[in-house]
């Protein structure tokens, strides 16, 4: 049983949303969220007591030192792991209370992926891969609609290509086309550009901006890159497991 | 706002198989590479199979020429008048045969030689032919004093057509060659060669005398439409009564196809181990497959593939290439058929066909896909266990990850499969759960020893070492090893070659032994009591000793304690065996027990009291068959004069020995004056020396016979050479999937090493020392799993001497020695071939390749 009590969330991040009274509005939120993991008899805790929410259609970043728990913040927001206590909330489904493959249905119908090794699957071509979630979603078109979406990140003509055969930044831009393929109300982001060039990282931090804007998606980004996460709306710092600091950004 | 996810989606079946498609697309040749484990046990079962159902359409379409009537009764003694009277009006056609052993002497070049003489009158066979040279002799031989003398037997004594044999008193002229009798098989004219003679002259050969044994047959045609199945039922209890036997064409197919039935599954066993073998190098390289294919699982699971949906799409390509690897098996098994005919040629009375069997191939390829996938599903049910985490950090909680309580069920469902497989090959629960238990104890045996080999190298692998050996045996306990399926599969394949090998040279040297020394190399058989001293004096004339001189009365068990066979057809609780009432007993009478024999239970009583009844001794087996104990009464029919005994005592025997040898010996004096022949043991130093005595016994006495052991010895030789080809064949399976679980093995570490190797080559280490790291790991390997092969060998050896074949045991080590180092050297030899690629180009090339 996971009973939302909005008078216990007192986030000041939380607290602006909070009067708005519309909670779907939000599209994540994060209450009380901790993970430990048990090692070698002792307790390790990564996150301890995160809350925060994350408002449709803002763009926000996720930064701190390494080791510092914000790929596992990442992981747990977007359903690829399961918390120690706490709740998830997503597109107001309670990620807690789902099966594996339940939260897979979550993630193939609101959520896209972008990460910072790519991870595109190596035997699928490029358009392919773009294809895979459409699939999944057994929708039509689903050719023309890769296609059109492998265009707008410049690589219409680069379909056929396997994974290998093509360079790191043009990977990214791949897993781009296939992150936004399923319209997700929602874009992770795990160091987009930290296997980039700096050059590449500013096309690809370009067209990540752009395609957010023109999908209305919402969008998270873990990273070191001050640079990047100067072009969100938001910084919420992680250090020690810990929520520290919730800025808005001037672009807010 | 779109909240509502359909969690219930259904699987979209057509995606999955496209996923599949594309997932092996750059792994196909590796796909096939694992798979082609299997195809060898396949083409083997395949083989054997399709081989099977042509020999049961053989046996149906020849089962009447095997036999050559549509009835044939047959006994060992003289029918009495009634059962003659209705013998002779039976069938529209019919013939008599008498067969009988005697020397059958060669007047031109002086040669003897024990045969079956076929004394035939009428009309047989009415189906098939004597296979005669010439064509005609067949029928023309019964038209005068003519015989037809075995092919193998002519080209033995260099005898030509036209020339004149000597059966007992009476010279023959051979009317032409046997090239083949009907029903008789390679291995039997070896054994016993045949020659034909007119019946009508049997009389004048002699040969009929007292003791002689003689079978009687009697072959019928019926040309009207008589229900011969159901004549022979009404016949059955006259028959049984008499101690006949009799046989249809229907009974005769039955017969042959079940004899033939127990070569072809215990042939299939030998395939199925390959099989199993194989398997095992399936799952374990599709168990580093899967490890390959963790990050892009776990990409399929973070863009929302369920885990039940990423396990079908691996499933998928596994019964994919199961079904191409059962596919390739089972063209190949359809090829090496053909082979068969001639490995077996030797074995079989009638001519074996080659065709294709549809069913066989369906067999092969429906048992090739369940086990690829039973045994694929070990490391595949881990793929439902992979997490999307794993797209962010890999290698998460991999450690610590719970190994899912599924593959129990897997493992049960494995064994369930073996067991019901050699069930259904062996028609024994006992027996297929002996084999499946042997196999799991090899298989134990040797995953222990790689565990232990692992556990021990990391422990005494040590700083101090030099580089090279360190790095070659830290290659055997390193992640992603192949050391336990290398160590499994080698030391399979070394076990079985060593073990056949064992085997084979224990039966040899066995026969050997018995030959050897001055035991006595040659018996005398069927002297008539009136022949006796004769005999014995032309044997010392020779400078011969005579070894053993042993009477012999021939006799039936007509009462076991007042119970009859007849009593055991009604009463089914009696514990006597029907054989024991229809066996004919050639028993002796003396005083003393001979040196083969040991007294287990009683007292021997050597001398009979005429008051009293008879004290007997009984055999072991004997006592066992027919529940004979210590004062149990028996009543022994003595060519018709009842005699009333008793079991004084019982005896071991040892059967190994070549002597005389009886299931029941009589005290002296009672059987003195009883119907009797002698038996005469010799011993002859030399071939020239055999051949002289044998012709100059066949000549004064040409009703005696004699077994020369030398002959039997090379006849045996022969046979055991033949099986040993069989099973050597079949067992070449097993090796063949050895190596190939070898390449593939070493081909999937391969695409590990590389990255090392690179590494090693980029940091500036020579090709020489990545040559020598290479070949001390396999050569580490191969010594290892073969000592284990060879050490389970001496032990299966054992077992096999001492309780199945119950001969001492003894093996060779210097054979075992070369195994061992052919062993090794292959496996160093497959290693560095497979690794060559990593050796002998430059690093950056690879590293680009493999990227």
């Amino acid at each position: 049983m996971n009973i939302q009590w909005p008078g216990l969330v007192t986030t000041p991040a939380f607290s602006y949303l909070y009067h708005k009274k519309i909670p779907v509005d939000n599209i994540l939120n994060i209450s009380n969220l901790s993970k430990t993991y048990q090692s070698a008899g002792r307790t390790l805790t990564v996150l301890d007591q995160i809350n925060f929410s994350v408002a449709a259609g803002s763009t926000n970043a996720i930064v701190g030192p390494s080791g510092s728990g914000k790929t596992t913040l990442l992981g747990l927001c977007a359903g690829l792991d399961r918390s120690t206590s706490g709740t998830v909330e997503l597109n107001g489904i309670n990620l807690s209370n789902l099966t594996e493959d339940q939260r897979a249905q979550v993630r193939n119908q609101h959520v896209g992926f972008i990460f910072q090794n790519f991870q595109l699957l190596p035997t699928l071509t490029a358009l392919e891969n773009v294809m895979v979630p459409l699939e999944l979603r057994g929708e039509k078109n689903i050719r023309a609609r890769a296609l059109d979406l492998l265009d707008k990140v410049g690589l219409s003509e680069r379909g056929h290509h396997y994974p290998l055969q093509l360079s790191g930044g043009e990977q990214q831009r791949v897993s781009l086309a296939r992150a936004f393929s399923n319209a997700p109300r929602i874009l992770f982001a795990d160091e987009p550009t930290g296997n980039l060039d700096a050059e590449t990282s500013d096309k690809v931090i370009k067209l990540i901006f752009d395609l957010n804007k023109e999908a209305g998606t919402t969008l998270v980004v873990v990273t070191h890159d001050p640079e990047l996460a100067a072009k969100t709306q938001r910084i919420i710092r992680i250090k020690g497991g810990k929520l520290i600091s919730d800025e808005k950004t001037i672009n807010a | 706002m779109d909240n509502n996810i359909d969690f219930k989606r259904k699987i979209n079946i057509p995606w999955l198989f496209r996923m599949a498609l594309r997932d092996s697309r750059r792994n196909r040749s590796r796909l096939f590479l694992f798979i082609s484990a299997i195809v060898f046990g396949i083409a083997a079962l395949v083989a054997i199979y399709s081989f099977k159902y042509n020999v049961q359409n053989d046996i149906n379409d020849q089962a009447a020429t095997l036999i050559g009537a549509d009835l044939a009764i047959s006994g060992n003694k003289p029918v009495d008048d009634q059962l003659k009277h209705m013998l002779d009006s039976m069938g529209d056609e019919r013939s008599q045969e008498r067969s009988f052993a005697s020397m059958l002497y060669f007047p031109r070049t002086n040669g003897t030689r024990l045969v079956q003489i076929r004394a035939l009158q009428g009309g047989f066979p009415y189906y098939g032919t004597l296979e005669t040279t010439p064509e005609a002799a067949g029928l023309t031989f019964k038209k005068g004093r003519m015989a037809l003398v075995d092919k193998t037997l002519m080209l033995q004594f260099n005898a030509r057509v036209g020339d004149s044999v000597k059966v007992g008193n009476l010279n023959f002229q051979i009317a032409g060659i046997l090239n083949k009798a009907p029903g008789q098989s390679g291995v039997m004219a070896g054994i016993a060669p045949v020659v034909y003679i007119p019946m009508q002259y049997l009389e004048q050969t002699g040969l009929i005398k007292i003791g002689s044994r003689v079978n009687y047959s009697f072959y019928y045609k019926f040309n009207s439409s008589v229900n011969v199945n159901k004549l022979s039922k009404n016949l059955d209890p006259v028959l049984d009564k008499a101690g006949m036997r009799f046989e249809t064409i229907e009974t005769k197919k039955d017969n042959t196809g079940r004899a033939f039935g127990d070569l072809s599954r215990f042939l299939s066993l030998v395939g199925f181990v390959a099989l199993l073998l194989g398997c095992v190098g399936v799952a374990s390289a599709i168990h580093i497959y899967v490890k390959e294919k963790i990050a892009s699982i776990a990409i399929m699971r973070c863009l929302g593939v369920k885990s039940s949906e990423a396990f079908l799409i691996y499933l998928i390509q596994i019964i994919g290439i199961g079904i191409i690897g059962s596919v390739s098996g089972a063209i190949l098994g359809t090829a090496i058929q053909h082979l068969l005919p001639l490995v077996f040629k030797d074995f079989l009375p009638f001519t074996i066909s080659v065709q294709i069997s549809w069913m066989a191939i369906g067999q092969g390829i429906l048992l090739g896909v369940i086990i690829s996938i039973l045994f694929a599903l070990l490391p595949l049910i881990s793929v439902r266990n992979i997490s999307p985490l794993n797209t962010l950090r890999m290698s998460v909680d991999e450690s610590g990850r719970r190994r899912d309580p599924l593959r129990w069920l897997v493992y049960l469902l494995i064994l369930i499969f073996v067991i019901a497989f050699s069930y259904l090959q062996l028609d024994s629960i006992m027996g297929s759960i002996l084999f499946t238990l042997g196999i799991l104890i090899a298989f134990m045996i040797l995953t222990v020893t790689a565990w232990l080999l692992m556990r021990i190298t990391k422990a005494i692998v040590k700083g101090s070492w030099s580089y090279l050996w360190r790095q070659g045996f830290a290659n055997l306990y390193r992640p992603n090893n192949q050391t336990i399926i290398l160590i499994v599969s080698i030391g399979l394949s070394t076990m079985f070659i060593c073990t056949l090998y064992f085997v084979q040279t224990l039966l040899v040297q066995q026969v050997n032994l018995s030959s050897s020394g001055n035991q006595s190399n040659m018996i005398l058989f069927d002297i008539q009591s009136s022949q006796e001293k004769g005999v014995v004096q032309l044997t010392k004339q020779q400078g011969l000793p005579v070894l053993q001189q042993v009477p012999i009365v021939t006799m039936r068990i007509e009462q076991i304690n007042g119970k009859t066979a007849a009593d055991l057809t009604k009463d089914t609780t009696i514990k006597i065996q029907h054989g024991v009432f229809a066996w004919e007993y050639r028993v002796t009478f003396r005083d003393s027990l001979t040196s083969s024999e040991k007294l287990l239970d009683g007292k021997w009583i050597g001398q009979a009291d005429p008051s009293k009844e008879i004290p007997v001794s009984v055999e072991e087996n004997l006592s066992k068959r027919g529940n004979l104990k210590i004062g149990d009464k028996i009543v022994f029919n003595v060519q018709g004069v009842q005699m009333p005994a008793y079991v004084a005592s019982i005896r071991k025997v040892n059967w190994g020995k070549v002597q005389t040898n009886f299931q029941v010996v009589f005290p002296k004096g009672v059987l003195e004056d009883a119907p009797q022949f002698h038996v005469l043991m010799t011993h002859v130093p030399s071939n020239k020396v055999s051949a002289a005595f044998q012709q100059l016994v066949v000549k004064t006495y040409p009703n005696v016979s004699i077994i020369d052991l030398g002959l039997i010895l090379s006849v045996v030789d022969e046979l055991l050479s033949k099986i040993s080809y069989v099973i050597r064949f079949m067992s070449a399976f097993s090796i063949i999937t050895g190596i190939v679980v070898l390449i593939a093995s070493v081909r999937i570490s391969k695409y590990q090493r590389i990255q090392e190797s690179v590494l090693l080559r980029t940091l500036g280490a020579s090709r020489k020392q990545i040559f020598t790291i290479t070949a001390l790991e396999y050569w580490f390997l191969g010594s290892l799993s073969a000592l284990t092969g060879i050490l389970i060998a001496f032990a299966g050896t054992y077992f096999l001497a001492k309780y199945s074949f119950e001969i001492p045991y003894s093996v060779n080590v210097l054979p075992a020695l070369v195994l061992f180092l052919i062993v090794s050297l292959l496996t160093v030899i497959i290693g560095l071939l497979n690794s060559r690629g990593v050796l002998n180009k430059p690093p950056l090339e690879i590293l680009r390749t493999n990227a």
